[in-house]
């Protein structure tokens, strides 16, 4: 038997176990089966990471389970699991929110961890958590627009600067005029 | 700042100096950062890169560091002037070889250098000849903190800085560390340490980064791990590996001095003589044969050739480098003549010493 990449006799048969589409066998001669050994070793993280998936998809599904998390879609840049699958490369920074279930293996598989345990940066506005609500708030906000409901529109509004600054209160006013009220009635002092 | 004059210069990397530089080419260490109001690269819409480039182009100027360092709108460079910067390993092929906008910011000295737009919005990368990680770590540290007084990273408290590969997430940080191995290439051992190495998750690259070939003798190592340890855990992790690959180097270096002196000598001297006299010699050719005067030199064998020029001739050869030091395009056979005489003019005995 020739070797698959030259005229030289094949003497090293590989049997590849790491294909997505099953296992595949090489039949190579000795110096391209060198090439193809060393280059194994030396896979572009991409690469590394779309088999390292298919691995681990492959043990813990049930076709049905990996067509579940394939749909999911990041609500904030639209990209589905399988289209990361795909690239290897996900959307924005909320696809680990909105995906974190399905890429807690895969971190723990990489890393061996799920906690950040570095530099920190000063400034932490720039949470995905936050843009995310942002979002939502101004779904909201059109949609009492729509309803021509103009106080509430107003407040969300409000609301939406206030976490754009980063100087989002812990409380709604609702909640702090409650207290306010609560505090007056029946005080002597105020 | 104009290419050219970089051209003429020794990049810091390629300087030769520092701790083990005999064998420590350079210490390098990458963050990957993202702007928090902006998606990744994958899903930026044309628009979405200009306004990244905007935004740090102008965090950029207000900060100290933008009177020394050069902003360079990478889409508006011909194809010799990215392969250039990609020699001197300022970007990376992903970088020189995208669409849109996209830009890098060079250091005149080289010692560090920002790509914006490449994988991650922003690639910070600091460069520093021979082994010293930490250094390059607290340079790398000052220069995150800078750009980070003014602009946004997505960052949660949990996964730390969020990249657009979960390979990175984390710290976001890559240390590396470039080594020149040729005995062990030299007596088939090299094989041996990349799997010892990919055992302890350590990763080997070659001289250009991701998928380049093992050019020169040259490897790169960096660790596989960004979540879950702090940077300078990271940085010893990496550190701590070299000695020992210092160590593995230096005795296959004294096995082929002890096995035969003589037949070693032979090998470096005809290496250099091949430099020397070459009419027309390929880049892959002089990187094989530069490997061993290097080798060569750090042994002792070969004596009128400094380390420094050895290192220089590496880059300086490289196609697009050629051509910059010439002025014009040049076709491959062209180049090949040009590359010969470039190594005559820094490899030969010149007349002149030979008579003093």
């Amino acid at each position: 038997m020739k070797c698959q990449h030259c005229e030289k006799p094949a003497t090293f048969h590989i049997t590849e176990l790491t294909e997505p589409n099953g296992p595949s066998v090489l039949h190579l001669c000795e110096e391209h089966a060198r090439t193809f050994l060393s280059n194994e070793g030396t896979a572009t993280p991409a690469s590394a990471l779309s088999s390292m998936l298919a691995k681990q998809l492959k043990i813990k599904s049930a076709a049905e389970e990996l067509a579940t998390a394939d749909k999911k879609t990041c609500p904030i840049c639209g990209i589905t699991f399988a289209d990361f699958r795909k690239g290897g490369r996900l959307g924005c920074a909320y696809d680990y929110v909105a995906f974190e279930d399905d890429l807690q293996p895969l971190l723990v598989n990489i890393h061996g961890s799920l906690q950040h345990v570095g530099k920190e940066p000063t400034n932490q506005t720039g949470a995905p958590e936050r843009q995310h609500r942002i979002m939502q708030l101004k779904v909201e906000m059109k949609e009492a627009v729509e309803k021509e409901d103009y106080e509430t529109a107003s407040r969300l509004r409000d609301k939406i600067s206030e976490v754009e600054s980063g100087n989002e209160s812990s409380w709604s006013n609702d909640e702090l005029e409650e207290l306010d009220d609560d505090f007056q009635s029946d005080n002597p002092i105020v | 700042m104009k290419l050219e004059e970089l051209a003429n210069q020794s990049s810091e990397w390629m300087r030769g100096q520092g701790p083990e530089s005999d064998i420590v080419m350079s210490s390098r260490i990458r963050l990957a950062r993202n702007l928090s109001e902006f998606p990744f690269i994958r899903k930026c819409t044309p628009k979405d890169r200009i306004s990244i480039a905007t935004s740090v182009h102008r965090a950029l100027d207000s900060l100290p560091l933008s009177a020394d360092t050069e902003y360079v709108d990478v889409a508006k460079l011909g194809d010799l002037d990215r392969q250039f910067l990609m020699e001197r390993q300022l970007i990376s092929h992903e970088l020189s070889e995208s669409q849109g906008a996209r830009a890098v910011i060079l250091d005149p000295h080289e010692r560090f250098s920002i790509m914006v737009n490449e994988e991650d919005h922003l690639r910070l990368q600091v460069m520093q000849s021979g082994l010293d990680l930490e250094a390059a770590w607290q340079r790398m540290d000052q220069l995150d903190n800078q750009l980070e007084s003014k602009l946004t990273y997505s960052f949660n408290k949990r996964l730390g800085y969020l990249t657009a590969c979960p390979t990175n997430v984390g710290t976001g940080l890559r240390v590396s560390v470039m080594l020149h191995l040729p005995a062990l290439v030299a007596t088939k051992q090299i094989d041996k340490v990349f799997r010892a190495l990919n055992k302890i998750n350590v990763a080997v690259r070659g001289l250009f980064g991701e998928g380049s070939q093992f050019m020169g003798d040259f490897y790169q190592i960096s660790n596989q791990t960004t979540l879950g340890k702090t940077e300078l855990a990271l940085v010893a992790k990496v550190r701590e590996v070299v000695p020992r690959l210092i160590d593995y180097e230096r005795k296959a270096r004294d096995f082929l001095v002890n096995e035969s002196r003589q037949d070693l000598h032979d090998n470096v001297s005809r290496a250099l003589g091949i430099l020397c006299t070459a009419k027309k010699i390929s880049s892959e050719e002089t990187m094989h044969y530069l490997s061993k005067v290097r080798m060569g030199v750090n042994l002792g064998l070969i004596s009128d050739v400094k380390i420094p020029t050895v290192n220089k001739l590496f880059i300086h050869t490289q196609p697009a480098h050629l051509q910059k030091l010439c002025g014009h395009k040049l076709s491959v056979t062209d180049r090949n003549i040009e590359r010969a005489n470039y190594l005559q003019l820094h490899l030969a005995k010149r007349p002149e010493s030979e008579i003093n």
